[in-house]
């Protein structure tokens, strides 16, 4: 089953450069966010080799986080060929967050 | 296949529900949350009155070995949005947001509340963009830098207490002069050094620029402002009942509901209407506890044990 991508500092402009993605910024000890992570790894094999599924650890990349002015995890952003496109703030349902996804597949 | 029972909602009481009602008995049971069940006690900082469980412990960690001890049971669980929940004759039909129905003999709602907005200028517009109503997920984002939190209730102090340890300041800003919370956690919110408290006051307007919240104004009860410039403002002002899978189709509830939204329950959590029950924060005078959520689940799961074996079997 295809995995979400975890991004760091060093992959996360060269990964959304190109096609759809969505970027799921997380920490461990947000419980929202535990919610929706099973959401998240389904996503990943139903948009496998369609759309990239990722991950941000804000307490690991802190640069990152402020870059895109995080201040409520999750926030959930959605990024076409490297330009941030929309963004929600809360635990989605999966299939709220595959409509968002496939709008801008379309 | 008709399911014995449909669970909606993941929480306390969900799966309380579904632990007894699987290990009661009943084969079929589904418990329908659209994520990792835990419900909104897994955003709490903090919980020292589930009873048996002492030390420190967060909301989350508490919940954590709930789900799979049901599951050894037989509970399963459908990752879904439910819309509505409807009946036709003796059949419940549970509406899943892809437009696909279940059916079952007996459900038990539990989908719990949600934080309650305050209501103030600019709340809605900067939620998420420094307004918060969850300060285990967010308060890291002001590590060092002041908050203000706004709430009197249990859940506003605790929740500051938690920030307090993080931030180099918290304004508690309450609309009365009191607390309704428990007295020892009122007591240690006045020891606390870093807690300003700021009573008889109301916030005005939360505001920002493009990056989110740089402060807000708040009005005491002589009616001066006062400008408090912080990044971060947790707002926990209570909470409303997540009804809305209820509502049919004209408008009208599936059973009976007070005028709080909440739905009407006798003592065995049944509803006004046959094989259908309510269990934790939804219903009637719910004490908004995960203790008595995680009781209501019970009394709801045996009461459909004995609902659905007296529709099939006599």
């Amino acid at each position: 089953m295809a995995k979400y991508i975890e991004l760091t500092a060093s992959n996360f402009e060269e990964t959304l450069n190109e096609g759809v993605s969505l970027v799921d910024f997380w920490a461990p000890w947000c419980g929202p966010c535990r919610m929706i992570a099973p959401v998240i790894e389904e996503l990943a094999a139903d948009f496998d080799g369609k759309a990239k599924i990722c991950k941000v650890n804000t307490d690991e990349e802190q640069d990152i986080s402020v870059k895109f002015g995080i201040r409520s995890i999750p926030t959930i952003m959605f990024f076409k060929d490297g330009k941030m496109v929309d963004q929600i703030v809360g635990a989605q349902s999966k299939a709220a967050l595959a409509e968002k996804i496939n709008a801008l597949l379309a | 296949m008709i399911l014995d029972c449909a669970i909606i909602g993941g929480g306390p009481a969900g799966l309380t529900a579904g632990l007894y009602a699987t290990r009661g008995g009943l084969d079929n049971v589904v418990m329908f949350e659209k994520g990792m069940p835990g419900g909104q006690i897994t955003s709490s900082s903090e919980i020292e009155n589930y009873p048996g469980v002492t030390g420190e412990i967060s909301g989350m960690d508490l919940m954590i070995p709930w789900p799979a001890q049901c599951q050894k049971f037989g509970l399963k669980h459908d990752m879904v949005e439910i819309k509505r929940v409807s009946k036709d004759g003796d059949i419940f039909k549970i509406h899943k947001e892809d437009g696909t129905v279940v059916e079952a003999y007996s459900v038990i709602v539990c989908t719990g509340s949600s934080p309650k907005h305050a209501g103030f200028k600019g709340e809605n517009e900067l939620f998420g963009k420094g307004v918060s109503s969850c300060a285990t997920c967010d308060g890291f984002f002001y590590k060092g830098k002041e908050v203000v939190v706004v709430g009197g209730g249990d859940t506003a102090l605790e929740e500051a207490l938690y920030l307090a340890k993080i931030c180099s300041k918290v304004y508690l800003v309450h609309r009365k002069d009191s607390f309704r919370s428990a007295p020892n956690t009122v007591a240690r919110v006045k020891k606390t050094q870093n807690i300003e408290l700021v009573l008889n006051s109301i916030p005005q307007e939360v505001y920002g620029d493009n990056m989110g919240v740089t402060g807000i104004l708040v009005k005491d009860s002589s009616g001066e402002i006062r400008d408090i410039k912080a990044p971060g403002v947790f707002v926990f002002v209570g909470n409303n009942v997540n009804n809305r899978i209820l509502r049919q189709e004209d408008g009208n509830f599936l059973c009976d509901m007070n005028e709080k939204g909440e739905v009407i329950v006798d003592i065995t959590m049944k509803t006004t209407t046959h094989g259908l029950f309510a269990a934790g924060d939804i219903r009637l005078s719910a004490p908004k506890q995960v203790v008595c959520a995680a009781g209501d689940g019970a009394i709801a799961a045996l009461g459909a044990i004995s609902y659905v074996d007296e529709l099939l079997n006599h």
